[in-house]
């Protein structure tokens, strides 16, 4: 009998201290991709990289600045495309939403959701590329619209059920109409779950390369206009100089990374931060 | 009393356009078209995607999915060794990330106190939002070179006799494609499982312990059990997940449309060659050949994607429904 | 409440101010350009990764001397290059495999191929220990590609290289995995001296490899190829050269072992320049000459006959012109041949075509 329980024990040591050990391997993939990308991209972070434009290829030096750039100008378009339809939606499905056709937005936004961002790449391909002739910025930020808007309604479908019903009958009770109730009450009740929402979503589109891949390509000068031609952006830089054989490159390609990544944990984090304040309210 | 009737046409007319007046109908229209405006853009992504792959269903048939060639010389293509790649590159990845995920789960929802608990996870989570090209440039320049000087000669040596260790390593292929794949779902296992097994009631726990069994055996044996289809239903998500997958795949995994036994052998993935291809095929039997491996990818994740979250409401709903 | 509060507005207080500066110090790119005219165009092309080296440095030195003029080019392959011609979603294309009677076909205005530059695709090595140049026989290339010959120390291997001291390793073959014209000119030349490949693979921008790993552009086999030991790629001459790889000679078909170079790469197209067709649709790849190099390519530019837009094509004839005559200066510097004066004669005469 003691030897059972003492064997019990030791498995309970063992086992427990094993899923710790995965926690910290888990935990630590993340340091350890941080420090290779500040070890690698941090020596070629100068002022260059952020002002100026690409070199020849083979001639060392030149920046990604029309990357940066190119990669602000698709999330705008983006939030233009994705989060109108997606923070509307949300609206319908938190305050008007009949049964089955509510189940049946959700279930469609699950769906869109789960498209591979490389089959979006795809969609957008045909369905703008083809007809207007050429790569666009606009089908770039078409293809990450498209993607931001699930994401979007289901955040701020969530954020918006979450305000108690009470508000929005106090503010109704007061003589408000539905809507007005909703817009000045209900709305404001919930924007940081909102804006967190639409936050995080922009982050998580910032990095997606395979759409962009046959949408904006890819361009060595500034990109001028919105509708017309190719667009640099960050995560395609850094695909076609990773896969480039030039060390000059691949050391842009890591700054870029570097760049990216701030970027996006950057707004993670602060995601993070604005909900957690709402919370100890 | 005669009961309340309907009122005539041309009332409910007037009413209507009362309550467009009055603005609450206006918003309820409004929004509902941005609603709708989701279905329509799914709906026109499945014609694409159905109309640009006309050629090859009709030319292949079914046969699409069983033939091992793709050869743009002669026009035959084949979906099978690119179902095989993204395959077997996900269920090494499972393989990786489902021990390791739970593990860490468990340790975050049953041992960890809660304040760890919850910075360990955001940190996890973090890890989930790190765009999958920065996965890919690690994987290229870190993770492509310690494969092939480490671990596949220590697997050659050990498990050699393996048709699965077999040939030359370039540290290029399936094994590190699913490596680096395993590392990228991780997190959405780990943040999934926890959850799930932060909802099993306490008395579930208690009850064990209360019978004599060591904390380990109150999880092992009783939480997870009672959240297992929650579990798995982490597990089919990353699989969809992992499926998608493409910039992290394309950089490590060889671009080879090939068959092989081995897993040091180069291959390739479905997401993996329409990046690559897409771009370029000439010829539109090419070009909607790669539409419709695009349509299969579509469909997988759909369907892994819907039974996921079946599983993860069906163990929420038993989670509360015992109390 | 207080702590989440201060963390709060630190966290946007230093958004903000970032914003501010980004947002200040950023470069203006339409105070630095000149002022917008009418004629500040883009012009976009895509293709062929086999002449991107000099094809980047003209279009630099092009928009250096006009300022307003950017021409933007997408290095995606050959096979892209004509794919996105013949879509329309790019204004040129470029291809070092002249296109098919078929494609030709398929576009919906006439197409012509202006030749740009010579070039040579060379292989390229990776053993380690081994510095020397290997000489490879026609045999020996088709039998490493076709995946017959797997180690670095068979006899095909060893025979020509007798004092080269090569390992008992696996060859790993690396190839491209896009559609390519540097796939084309080396499928090409190993159907000309293989019956085998002829039959078994055939020549094509994009092919059924027997063997080996696939890489994206000539960057990324050269990269491949970089990074993997006891590895053979095929490459552009500039890209082994810029990376410091080393690569073999060849046996020509008049039997002797030829390195890549300018004059040997010019030689194989003597015979073609003297009679070049008129579409300039031609293989020089195992050209005869004592001095030729065997697996020489013209490239070439695919420029649509009929160009609507008036400033677009005035843009690219005049750069056609400047490429053929003022051009031509840059190439050797980067180890391209420079086109053959009868050549360039006839192109000019070409571009009238234009409409």
């Amino acid at each position: 009998m003691n030897y059972r329980y003492a064997w019990r024990r030791v498995v309970n040591a063992v086992m427990l201290t094993l899923t710790g050990l995965c926690a910290l391997v888990t935990v630590s993939a993340l340091f350890l991709i941080l420090g290779y990308l500040v070890y690698n991209g941090g020596r070629d972070l100068s002022w260059d990289f952020f002002t100026k434009l690409p070199k020849p290829v083979g001639e060392t030096g030149g920046g990604m600045a029309n990357a940066i750039v190119g990669s602000g100008k698709l999330l705008l378009l983006a939030a233009m495309i994705g989060v109108p339809v997606g923070f509307m939606g949300g609206v319908y499905l938190a305050e008007y939403g009949g049964k089955t056709f509510s189940f049946l937005v959700r279930y469609t936004a699950d769906l869109l959701n789960g498209v591979p961002s490389v089959v979006m790449g795809i969609f957008i391909y045909t369905a703008v590329v083809i007809p207007m002739r050429g790569y666009s910025a606009l089908a770039g930020g078409l293809a990450l619209g498209v993607m931001l808007m699930p994401i979007v309604l289901r955040s701020t479908e969530q954020f918006l059920r979450a305000v108690p019903v009470s508000l929005r009958e106090g503010a109704m009770a007061l003589g408000a109409r539905k809507w007005k109730a909703i817009l000045t009450v209900v709305i404001p009740a919930g924007y940081k779950g909102i804006a967190t929402g639409i936050l995080l979503s922009l982050a998580r589109v910032a990095g997606e390369t395979a759409p962009l891949l046959f949408t904006s390509a890819s361009n060595r000068f500034w990109s001028h206009g919105w509708l017309h031609g190719e667009t640099a952006s960050l995560p395609v830089m850094i695909f076609y100089y990773a896969l480039s054989a030039y060390d000059d490159w691949h050391r842009q390609a890591w700054a870029a990374g570097l760049v990216l990544l701030t970027l996006v944990l950057f707004a993670n984090i602060g995601a993070k931060l604005i909900l957690s304040r709402s919370a100890t309210r | 009393m005669s009961l309340p009737t309907r009122p005539a046409p041309a009332g409910r007319v007037r009413s209507f356009i009362n309550r467009l007046r009055t603005g609450d109908e206006v918003a309820h229209l409004i929004t509902l078209l941005f609603a709708t405006s989701i279905f329509l853009v799914t709906a026109l992504l499945v014609f694409e995607l159905y109309d640009n792959s006309a050629l090859p269903r009709h030319k292949f048939g079914w046969a699409f999915f069983v033939t091992q060639t793709w050869d743009p010389v002669f026009e035959n293509f084949g979906a099978l060794p690119f179902i095989y790649g993204t395959v077997v590159t996900s269920a090494l990845a499972l393989l990786i990330a489902v021990p390791l995920g739970v593990g860490a789960a468990i340790f975050l929802a049953e041992l960890a106190p809660r304040p760890i608990s919850d910075a360990l996870t955001f940190i996890i989570e973090l890890l989930a939002a790190v765009p999958t090209v920065i996965f890919g440039l690690i994987g290229m320049f870190v993770l492509v070179p310690f494969m092939r000087v480490y671990v596949e000669p220590f697997l050659k040596a050990t498990l050699g006799f393996l048709p699965l260790f077999k040939g030359p390593l370039y540290g290029i292929g399936f094994l590190t494609a699913g490596v680096l794949l395993g590392i990228i779902v991780i997190p959405f296992i780990v943040s999934v499982s926890r959850e799930v097994l932060l909802a099993v009631p306490v008395d579930q726990r208690e009850a064990a312990l209360a019978l004599g069994a060591t904390k380990w055996e109150a999880t092992w044996k009783v939480v997870v059990p009672f959240a297992r289809t929650g579990i798995f239903g982490s597990i089919f998500l990353s699989m969809a997940r992992a499926l998608g997958e493409t910039m992290a795949v394309t950089m490590v995994i060889g671009n080879v449309p090939k068959i092989a036994t081995s897993l040091f052998a180069p291959g390739y993935s479905i997401a993996a060659i329409i990046a690559n291809e897409f771009s370029e095929a000439t010829g539109d039997l090419y070009v909607q050949s790669l539409v419709e491996l695009g349509l299969v990818l579509f469909l997988l994740t759909i369907l892994l994607n819907g039974l996921a979250r079946l599983m993860i409401v069906a163990t929420a709903k038993r989670g509360t429904s015992q109390e | 409440m207080k702590r989440n509060t201060l963390s709060l507005r630190l966290f946007l207080g230093v958004t903000l101010a970032a914003l501010v500066v980004g947002l200040t110090l950023r470069p203006k790119p339409s105070l630095t350009a000149p002022a917008p005219s009418p004629d500040r165009l883009q012009i976009s092309g895509a293709g062929a990764t086999f002449p991107y080296p000099i094809y980047s440095k003209w279009f630099d030195e092009y928009h250096k001397l006009h300022s307003d003029i950017e021409i933007n080019y997408q290095s995606i392959g050959s096979g892209g290059g004509i794919r996105q011609l013949l879509s329309g979603t790019v204004d040129f294309g470029a291809s070092d495999g002249p296109m098919t009677d078929e494609q030709l076909g398929q576009a919906k205005t006439k197409v012509l191929h202006f030749p740009t530059v010579l070039g040579a695709v060379v292989p390229t090595v990776n053993i380690p220990g081994v510095t020397a140049e290997l000489n490879f026989t026609p045999e020996a290339l088709a039998g490493i590609f076709l995946g017959k010959i797997t180690k670095w120390n068979d006899p095909a291997l060893t025979g020509p290289n007798p004092k080269v001291k090569l390992p008992a390793e696996d060859i790993v073959v690396v190839h491209r995995s896009d559609g390519s014209g540097t796939t084309y000119i080396w499928t090409d030349y190993l159907s000309k001296v293989s019956d085998e490949w002829k039959t078994k693979v055939g020549k094509n921008t994009s092919v059924n490899w027997p063997v080996g790993l696939g890489s994206k552009g000539n960057e990324g086999v050269t990269g491949q190829v970089k990074e993997t030991p006891n590895s053979i790629g095929y490459v552009e001459l500039i890209y082994a050269v810029q990376n410091k790889l080393p690569y073999g000679r060849v046996k020509n078909s008049s039997g002797a072992f030829v390195k890549a170079d300018l004059d040997a790469v010019t030689a194989a197209a003597a015979g073609a320049a003297k009679n070049m067709p008129d579409d300039f649709r031609v293989s020089i790849t195992n050209a005869p000459g004592r001095t030729a190099y065997p697996i020489s390519s013209f490239t070439w530019l695919l420029i649509p006959a009929k160009i609507d837009d008036a400033a677009k094509r005035k843009v690219i004839t005049d750069f056609l012109q400047w490429m053929m005559t003022k051009g031509q200066a840059y190439c050797n510097d980067l180890s391209y041949a420079q086109l053959p004066k009868p050549v360039v004669t006839k192109e000019l005469k070409a571009i009238s075509q234009i409409q």
